[in-house]
């Protein structure tokens, strides 16, 4: 069927326009080759980096390290350690010990290089009055301040990352810039992230946490010993998280909240591992996770050491 | 006479008998031969200058009746067991070591041993790991924190903290 003739027209007037644009926007690019930065069209041309081979990686790792350089004007390493075979990470929160103290949130931020200005905490850490309904999340205190903790009539959750072993988060990210590691580690790639924030709304656990401004951070408070996949300085614009410490735990140390929590209610090892302490955990208490009924199988096992 | 099956049978239940009772015994006896296992542990909490104790109590009559502290010591107050007394725990003659209720003596870095006496399911969860904190390599070695360096032993009642401050509400971002 013939088109009618002012609709054809607009047809080719805008496939016009459309060539037209392109043609001044490849032009535009020719022209900004010569002026940008060539670490942007590296960082604009960077794979993806599961696609990419370990001395792709170090390119990548190098160039960014000299831009965190530039902007700190302080040197961090940036690290690739990679999962080691026959582990699989386990975390414990033992809630009967927990006091609400908020060590661990403030160890975190430390440790990961979060934002202070706009403030990005990892860990949130839910108060409940002892007794009454608590599973009801939504309906818990975060913002609790008292002069002393413990309080008496009240109980205590962190609630970070899972590490889910089937994570809702992974299958969320339209650009797969999210992903489970071999070791059980839910990672992100920020050069790869695009922001949507689909992995927040598909988290039942509101784990994670967008950079909403440029994160602000001053160089002295960096630490400078970083990870690609972890505490590495963020971008504005991504999402990030919890990686239980990899750039730690790679290497055989504590998670930071582990190391930090002045009750010991913090575990952590591998479940692999029959002489672990998580393993001792899962054998020996009633042990629990957060939200089972959504089968998203997190890695991250709330007990009551007491009473069991 | 015994068909030789059943010769067989009393021999191999016999064998059975043999392998369920030995492992006992052996695991009885080794238990006393083997030394206990040493736990990577910081320095104890001492308060600066005072130990070793016996820098004072070298060469101090032992006054076993339960007082009140005016001399030195007075920050004690014992809370712990009632109708408790030093030599509870601390040796008389060797003011350097503690002591078990079964007279065997242990140095001040491995009084998990004396706690463990009577909170002995809360020591067999710190030597597993679960009581307690750990520090060092998840794979590796570990370093263990004794009970004193988070119980005031006189008074063990973990002490209530000053929570870090909250995180800033949606509201007052600016």
């Amino acid at each position: 069927m013939p088109m009618p003739e002012d609709t054809k027209k607009v047809k080719n007037m805008n496939r016009r326009t459309f060539i037209q644009g392109t043609a001044l926007g490849l032009a535009g690019m020719t022209v900004s080759i010569d002026h940008a930065h060539a670490s942007f069209w590296d960082a604009f041309f960077q794979k993806h980096f599961r696609e990419m081979n370990d001395s792709e990686i170090q390119k990548v790792i190098s160039r960014i390290e000299k831009e965190c350089e530039e902007k700190y004007k302080k040197t961090i390493s940036i690290g690739n350690e990679k999962p080691l075979s026959g582990v699989q990470f386990g975390y414990g929160l033992d809630l009967s010990r927990c006091i609400g103290c908020r060590r661990c949130v403030y160890a975190c931020v430390e440790e990961n290089n979060q934002s202070l200005d706009p403030q990005i905490h990892w860990i949130s850490v839910l108060r409940f009055r002892k007794g009454e309904k608590w599973i009801d999340l939504e309906n818990s205190e975060k913002y609790y301040n008292p002069e002393k903790v413990p309080e008496k009539e009240f109980f205590y959750m962190p609630v970070q990352c899972q590490q889910c072993e089937n994570p809702p988060c992974v299958r969320a990210c339209p650009t797969q810039a999210t992903w489970k590691e071999p070791d059980g580690i839910v990672v992100i790639d920020y050069n790869w992230c695009i922001g949507c924030r689909y992995c927040m709304a598909a988290c039942p656990y509101g784990a994670r946490r967008f950079n909403w401004a440029a994160p602000n951070r001053p160089p002295e408070k960096i630490n400078p010993k970083t990870h690609y996949l972890g505490n590495r300085p963020r971008y504005k614009g991504v999402v990030e998280k919890c990686t239980f410490c990899i750039q730690r735990t790679r290497n055989g140390r504590y998670p930071a909240c582990v190391e930090i929590c002045p009750v010991g209610a913090r575990k952590f090892g591998n479940l692999l591992d029959p002489n672990s302490e998580i393993r001792y955990a899962i054998e020996h208490k009633r042990v629990f996770r957060l939200k089972e009924d959504l089968n998203t199988y997190p890695k991250f096992y709330y007990f009551f050491a007491y009473g069991r | 006479m015994r068909s030789l099956r059943q010769l067989k049978g009393l021999a191999r239940n016999f064998v059975l008998l043999a392998v369920a009772i030995l492992p006992v015994q052996f695991a009885a006896s080794a238990e006393h031969a083997a030394p206990a296992k040493k736990f990577l542990v910081p320095p104890p909490p001492f308060s600066p200058g005072i130990f070793p104790c016996s820098q004072c109590h070298q060469g101090m009559p032992v006054n076993r009746t339960p007082r009140k502290l005016e001399m030195m010591h007075q920050d004690i107050a014992l809370k712990h067991m009632q109708d408790g007394w030093c030599f509870d725990c601390h040796n008389p003659d060797n003011r350097d070591k503690l002591r078990l209720t079964n007279g065997k003596l242990v140095s001040f870095d491995e009084s998990y041993n004396l706690c463990g006496q009577c909170h002995g399911t809360i020591l067999r969860e710190w030597k597993a790991g679960l009581h307690g904190k750990r520090t060092g390599m998840w794979n590796g070695e570990k370093q263990y924190l004794l009970c004193v360096h988070c119980h005031w032993p006189h008074d063990p009642v973990f002490k209530p903290l000053t929570p870090m401050p909250p995180p800033v509400r949606p509201a007052d971002i600016k």
